[in-house]
């Protein structure tokens, strides 16, 4: 039987591979921002998880409300990464220091 | 083993190793579509874990809506994929270390015997239970206002996004109907009270008699 530390391990090893993947892509602001989808599915990995095994709803309607956010998110990311290729011709995160933070 | 037992690692060996791919794959496009094959398998896991409208949900808006507008932008953009490998796996090092050490500290913290099946036994529903109705009667009664914030901030997302990319094109010869309306008449034409250029006609016939 699948107890509910196999999943939470599954959701940590997704986790741990979209912040690798942040590492790893900072020149890719796309490969950017599929990481920061999966460390959100590796939390509703765990939201779902523990709704099953403590027998209690709220859990899987907060997983529905981060993929709200999640969505709306992803949505306004890309167009601002549009809007900056239009005008850097580029989607690497080290030229975008016209902020000069 | 039982069968759920086996299906359980089919389906997290697959997400993990697409996950693994989604991050490292040299094309955007292989990456996007890597990313599709992990969120659908995390939905057959859901449905293991009996939560078959999220596990839909999860098919319909992510693989459905959210992956397409993934694919449709980097097909839109172009993108030199070798400038953008450069010192790629100059991070790895650091970022390596630090997943593994996540990973292993969850693992040591969650393998312990408080997390086992003895202490939370799975849930086996009767065979009448729906998923979906117990969510939607959570969702209109005591989560209510919460849908109701959800619905404006994709509202607000909608809107953004519009903004952020709309164009406005310098030949642009459209004509603004709010403009054209909001015309008013002595904006148009002005009425100016001048003296004459020619003389009066009473000045012009006594010309004529002294010729």
């Amino acid at each position: 039987m699948i107890s509910l530390s196999h999943y939470l391990i599954l959701a940590a090893i997704l986790f741990a591979i979209g912040m690798v993947g942040i590492f790893l892509n900072r020149k890719n602001l796309i490969v950017l921002l599929m990481a920061i989808e999966l460390m959100l599915l590796a939390v509703n990995i765990n939201f779902v998880a523990f709704s099953h095994y403590l027998n209690d709803l709220s859990g899987q309607l907060f997983v529905f409300f981060i993929l709200v956010v999640a969505a709306a998110e992803s949505g306004i990311g890309l167009a601002i990464l549009v809007v900056l290729f239009r005008n850097l011709s580029s989607i690497d995160v080290e030229e975008l220091d016209s902020l000069k933070g | 083993m039982e069968f759920k037992t086996v299906l359980f690692y089919i389906f997290s060996a697959v997400t993990v190793v697409a996950a693994l791919r989604v991050i490292t794959a040299r094309n955007p496009v292989h990456a996007a579509l890597f990313l599709v094959l992990a969120f659908f398998n995390v939905a057959a896991l859901w449905m293991l874990l009996q939560a078959e409208f999220l596990a839909l949900a999860l098919v319909m808006v992510y693989v459905g809506a959210v992956m397409v507008l993934f694919l449709f932008v980097v097909m839109m953009l172009d993108i030199n994929i070798e400038r953008i490998r450069q010192g790629f796996w100059n991070n790895l090092p650091l970022g390596g270390l630090v997943g593994l050490l996540m990973v292993g500290e969850m693992a040591a913290v969650l393998s312990g015997r408080y997390f086992g099946l003895a202490n939370l036994p799975p849930q086996n529903m009767p065979a009448n239970y729906s998923n979906t109705k117990e969510l939607a009667r959570l969702l209109y009664t005591d989560y209510a206002y919460p849908f109701e914030i959800a619905s404006v901030i994709l509202l607000v997302a909608i809107i953004a996004a519009v903004m952020l990319t709309l164009r406005r094109r310098k030949d642009n010869k459209a004509m603004h109907s709010s403009d054209q309306i909001a015309v008013k008449a002595k904006d148009r034409m002005r009425l100016v009270k001048m003296a004459p250029e020619v003389d009066p006609p009473a000045a012009a016939a006594k010309e004529g008699d002294q010729a």
